[in-house]
C-alpha cells in the first residue's frame, strides 16, 4: 500500500467526481429526511406472531422463523464463497506462521473462553440477543487464533469429514425444510409445539458451519489438497 | 391428489445437487448431469402445474407478506426458468466434456450454485429476498469467470466481482429506503401502497442505476466483454444467456409493478417514469451502435462475440419508451432468442478455440471444412441474432417494430434495422475468414462430438424459435405481468 | 423528527465517501474496503430508521435482514480478497489494469 494511491486520476476529474458525489449525497440526505418520522414497520405482526415463533427474542423470530428461508439462502453464499476461494487455488495464500510464546499461550487461554461464550451466545439468541451469527462468529474466531498459533487440521479429517461440516448448515436446512412439507406444509413451515426445537437446531449447526467456514476462508486454500501437492 | 411442490423443488434440486457435488468430488460429473435433467424434468413439471392452475403464490414458511417471504410464478418468471432450464441443460452436456475433472469439480458445484440463484430470483415475490439471490449468483458467476485461471481471466472477474458487489449494494440502499417508507418488502404489496415521494424516487434511482451496471447497458457495460471474453466457453455462454438477463428481469419486475405508471394518478410520477423510459430507451439505442460498432472491430472471436452480447442488450431496453404489452412481449421474446443463440455462438467459439488453441479471427484456418458442425451453430445463430426469418430472432424484432409504430415512435424501429446490418456484418466476417486459408495452420486439437452437436442443437432451436411463437407469448400471458390496460 | 435520522445521515454519508475511495483508489485492497464501508452505511440506514417511533421496541425485520447483509459481505470479501490475491501473484501488483483490452491483441 505505499504509493498507489490516488495518483492515477487528474484533479480535475477528482474535483468533478466530488461534485457529483456532493449531489447525490444531498439527494440521499433528502430522501432520508423526507421519510415519515414515525413508522413501526412490521414490528406489530412479528410481535403478534412470537408465542407461535418459538423463540422469545423478536431479532431471531425473524432470522429463523419468519424469514428463515433468506438465513438458508445466506448460509448458501457462505458456502458458496468457499467454494468460489478453493476454485482460486490460492497456492501462495497460506499463513506461515511461528508463533512466539505470547501467541502461544495467549491462544491456551482464549481458545477456550471463546467457545465457551460462543455456546452462551447460541443458547441466549432464543430470548436475548445472540444467535447463530454471533456464535458462529466468536467460533470462528477461535479458529483463526488456532490457525495463527500454527494449528492444522488432522489430514485424516481435512477430506470428506471437513467438507461434510462445512455444508452442515444448508444441508440440514434443506433436508428439515423439505420434510416439513410432507405433512402437508410449506417449505420451512415450522408447527409451532417444535418450533423451539427446530430453531436450536437449525442455530446449532448453522453456528458449526459458520464457524468452520470463517476460519476456512481464513486459511484460503483447501487443506486437502494442500497435503497433495 | 397431493400437490406437488414444484416451486420449492426448482430451488432445492441444485443446491442439493452441489451439495453433492461439493462432497463427492471423483463422482461430480454424474452427479451434476443427472442434477441438470432432473431440474429440466422439474421445470416442465411446474410449466404443467402453472398451465393448469394459472399463477402461484407461495407462502414459505407459512407465514406469507408482508411478515413472511413469498415466491410467486406468473407467465414472466415461467418464461425465465424455461428458458434458464433449456439453456442450463444443453450448458450441462457441454461442459460434461470441456471440462477435465481438475476443473470440473469446481465448476459443477458453482454452475449448480448459480443454477439455483437464478431459479430463486425468478421466483421470489421479495425484493430483499431478491438481494439475497443477487449475491448467490454474483459470487458463482465471478468465481466461474475465475476458474479459466491466468492473469486476463483474474483480473476481469475481480473487476466483475467489483461491480457486482456495487450494483447490489446501491439496490439494497433502495430496498432499505422503501422498507422504511411501506414497512413491507413485498412486491405485491409495494405495488399498491407505493406513491410518488423523494424517497420513492431516490430508490427507484438508486434500484435503475444498480441494476443497469449489472445488466451492462451502455456506457456500463465496460467490465462485460473482458469478463465474458476470458471465461471459459460453458462459462462465457451462460453469463451472456442468463446472468445478465437476471438483473434485467429485477428491473423489469420492479418497472412494472413496483413503479407503474397504470394504476398512479396522472401527474408528476407518470411523467417522470416517462422522462426515464426515455432515457433507458436512448441508451439502449446507444448500446446497439457502439456494442455493434466495437463488436465489428475486434480481432478476438470470443470478445467479438461478447460485444455482441452488448448489442443486443440494447435492445431489451428499447421496449422501455414503447410501453406496451406487445413491447414487452417482444423484449422478453428477444431475450428468449437471444439466451439460445447466444448460447450456441459461445460453445461454437469454445470449440474453435479447443480446437486450434487461438481465437484470433483472421486466422481461423478452414474451419468450415474441419469442424463444420460447429460452423453451421455459429452461422444459424447468427441469422437469429440478425433477426433473419424465420428465426427466433426475427419475431422477436418484428413485433418490436410493431410496438414500436403503434405507440406512434417509429424511429426505435430503426435501431433494430442498423443494428441487424451490423450483426450481419461481424457473423459474415467470422464466416468469411473460416472459408479461406490462413498463414498460420492450426495445430488441430480433438474438439469432442457432444460439444459440437450441443452447439448445433441451439442453433438450430434458435430457428425453430421463429415457428413456434405463439406458444411462448401465450405462456407470457399468464397473470398478465404486463397488467392489463392498453397504453 | 428525532436523533434518529442523524445516524441514518450517517449512514448516507458513509455510503457516498465510499464510493469516491472506490472510484478514487487503484490498490484493490483499498477498494474492498471502500466496498465495505459502503455497505455498513446501507446497514447504518437500515437500522437506524428500524428505532424511529419513540417509546417502541425497535422495529426486528431490519435487525435481521442487517445480520443477513453482514454475512452476505463477509463471504463476498473474503472471495474478493482471495482473488486479490491470485491477481496479484498473476500480475505483480494488486491492481486492475487501466486498459483491460489491450493485452487481449498481444
Amino acid at each position: 500500500m505505499n504509493n498507489t494511491g490516488e495518483n492515477t486520476i487528474p484533479l480535475s476529474l477528482r474535483l468533478l467526481l466530488m461534485v457529483l458525489l456532493t449531489v447525490m449525497a444531498v439527494g440521499l440526505a433528502y430522501a432520508v429526511l423526507s421519510l415519515p418520522a414515525q413508522a413501526p414497520g412490521l414490528s406489530v405482526y412479528a410481535v403478534e406472531n412470537i408465542n407461535i415463533s418459538g423463540v422469545s427474542n423478536p431479532v431471531t423470530a425473524v432470522l429463523l422463523n419468519y424469514r428463515a428461508y433468506d438465513t438458508f439462502l445466506e448460509l448458501g453464499v457462505l458456502l458458496l464463497a468457499l467454494l468460489g476461494v478453493w476454485s482460486l487455488g490460492c497456492a501462495g495464500c497460506q499463513h506461515q506462521s511461528s508463533p512466539g510464546p505470547v501467541l502461544d499461550s495467549l491462544s491456551r487461554l482464549l481458545v477456550p473462553i471463546l467457545i465457551m461464550v460462543s455456546g452462551y451466545l447460541l443458547w441466549a439468541g432464543a430470548h436475548a440477543p445472540g444467535g447463530a451469527f454471533q456464535a458462529g462468529s466468536v467460533l470462528g474466531a477461535a479458529g483463526v487464533l488456532l490457525l495463527l498459533a500454527g494449528w492444522r487440521i488432522h489430514a485424516g479429517l481435512a477430506g470428506l469429514p471437513l467438507r461434510i461440516a462445512l455444508v452442515l448448515g444448508v444441508a440440514v436446512f434443506a433436508l428439515v425444510g423439505a420434510v416439513l412439507i410432507l405433512p402437508g406444509g410449506q417449505l420451512l413451515a415450522f408447527p409451532p409445539a417444535y418450533a423451539g426445537g427446530l430453531i436450536l437446531l437449525f442455530e446449532t449447526v448453522a453456528t458449526l458451519s459458520i464457524a468452520i467456514s470463517l476460519t476456512a476462508l481464513f486459511l484460503g486454500a483447501d487443506p486437502d489438497e494442500e497435503d497433495a501437492s | 391428489m397431493i400437490e406437488m411442490h414444484w416451486v420449492v423443488i426448482v430451488i432445492l434440486l441444485p443446491l442439493t445437487g452441489a451439495v453433492v457435488c461439493f462432497l463427492w468430488p471423483r463422482q461430480t460429473v454424474v452427479s451434476g448431469l443427472i442434477t441438470a435433467v432432473g431440474l429440466f424434468a422439474s421445470v416442465l413439471g411446474l410449466t404443467w402445474q402453472v398451465l393448469e392452475q394459472g399463477a402461484l403464490r407461495y407462502a414459505v414458511g407459512g407465514w406469507g407478506a408482508p411478515l413472511g417471504i413469498d415466491l410467486y410464478v406468473d407467465g414472466l418468471s415461467l418464461l425465465m426458468l424455461i428458458v434458464t432450464a433449456v439453456v442450463g441443460l444443453a450448458i450441462s452436456v457441454y461442459s460434461s466434456a470441456y471440462f477435465r475433472l481438475d476443473r470440473a469439480k469446481h465448476f459443477w458445484p458453482l454452475w449448480l450454485f448459480l443454477w439455483a440463484a437464478l431459479n430463486a430470483l425468478f421466483l421470489s415475490a421479495d425484493i430483499f429476498n431478491i438481494y439475497v439471490t443477487l449475491e448467490l449468483m454474483g459470487l458463482a458467476a465471478v468465481a466461474l469467470v475465475a476458474l479459466s485461471g491466468g492473469a486476463n481471466a483474474l483480473t476481469a472477474a475481480m473487476r466483475y466481482l467489483l461491480v457486482s458487489l456495487l450494483g447490489s449494494l446501491f439496490y439494497l440502499m433502495g430496498v432499505a429506503l422503501l422498507y422504511h417508507s411501506y414497512g413491507s418488502v413485498d412486491i405485491a404489496i409495494l405495488s399498491q401502497r407505493v406513491e410518488s415521494s423523494p424517497a420513492v424516487w431516490v430508490a427507484i434511482g438508486l434500484m435503475v442505476a444498480g441494476l443497469l451496471l449489472k445488466t451492462a447497458l451502455f456506457p456500463l457495460h465496460f467490465w462485460l466483454p473482458p469478463a465474458h471474453s476470458s471465461a471459459p466457453a460453458p462459462v462465457s455462454a451462460l453469463l451472456s444467456a442468463l446472468v445478465v438477463k437476471a438483473s434485467f428481469y429485477i428491473l423489469l419486475r420492479l418497472w412494472l409493478e413496483v413503479f407503474p405508471l397504470t394504476n398512479t394518478v396522472p401527474g408528476q410520477f407518470a411523467l417522470g417514469q416517462f422522462g426515464l423510459a426515455q432515457i433507458l430507451g436512448l441508451l439502449g439505442a446507444a448500446a446497439v451502435l457502439w456494442g455493434g460498432i466495437q463488436a465489428l472491430r475486434q480481432t478476438r472471436l470470443k470478445l467479438l462475440v461478447a460485444y455482441s452480447t452488448v448489442l443486443q442488450i440494447g435492445y431489451l431496453f428499447l421496449a422501455f419508451p414503447l410501453a406496451s404489452i406487445i413491447g414487452w412481449k417482444a423484449a422478453l421474446y428477444l431475450l428468449l432468442a437471444h439466451a439460445v443463440a447466444k448460447t450456441a455462438m459461445f460453445m461454437a467459439a469454445g470449440n474453435i478455440l479447443f480446437y486450434g488453441g487461438h481465437d484470433r479471427i483472421a486466422d481461423l484456418d478452414r474451419v468450415a471444412q474441419r469442424l463444420p458442425l460447429t460452423l453451421s451453430a455459429f452461422g444459424l445463430a447468427g441469422i437469429s441474432l440478425m433477426g433473419l426469418p424465420p428465426s427466433g430472432g426475427f419475431i422477436a424484432k418484428w413485433l418490436l417494430l410493431e410496438a414500436a409504430i403503434r405507440s406512434g415512435q417509429w424511429w426505435w424501429g430503426l435501431m433494430l434495422i442498423v443494428g441487424g446490418l451490423l450483426t450481419g456484418a461481424y457473423v459474415f466476417k467470422v464466416i468469411g475468414y473460416a472459408f479461406t486459408r490462413s498463414d498460420l495452420p492450426h495445430e488441430p486439437g480433438f474438439v469432442p462430438k457432444r460439444m459440437e452437436w450441443v452447439a448445433l442443437v441451439m442453433a438450430l432451436l434458435a430457428i425453430v424459435l421463429g415457428l413456434f411463437a405463439p406458444l411462448p407469448l401465450a405462456l407470457l400471458e399468464i397473470g398478465s405481468p404486463f397488467g392489463e390496460s392498453l397504453r | 423528527m428525532s436523533y434518529i435520522f442523524l445516524y441514518a445521515l450517517v449512514g448516507m454519508g458513509l455510503f457516498t465517501l465510499g464510493l469516491y475511495a472506490l472510484i478514487i483508489h487503484a490498490h484493490l485492497l483499498r477498494k474492498i474496503l471502500a466496498i465495505n464501508i459502503m455497505g455498513s452505511g446501507v446497514f447504518l440506514v437500515l437500522v437506524a430508521l428500524a428505532a424511529r417511533t419513540e417509546g417502541a421496541a425497535p422495529d426486528p425485520v431490519p435487525h435481521a435482514m442487517v445480520i443477513t447483509g453482514i454475512v452476505v459481505a463477509v463471504s463476498a470479501t473474503a472471495l474478493a480478497l482471495a482473488l486479490m490475491l491470485r491477481v496479484r501473484s498473476e500480475t505483480g501488483r494488486a491492481e486492475l489494469d487501466e486498459e483491460p483490452l489491450s493485452k487481449f491483441d498481444d
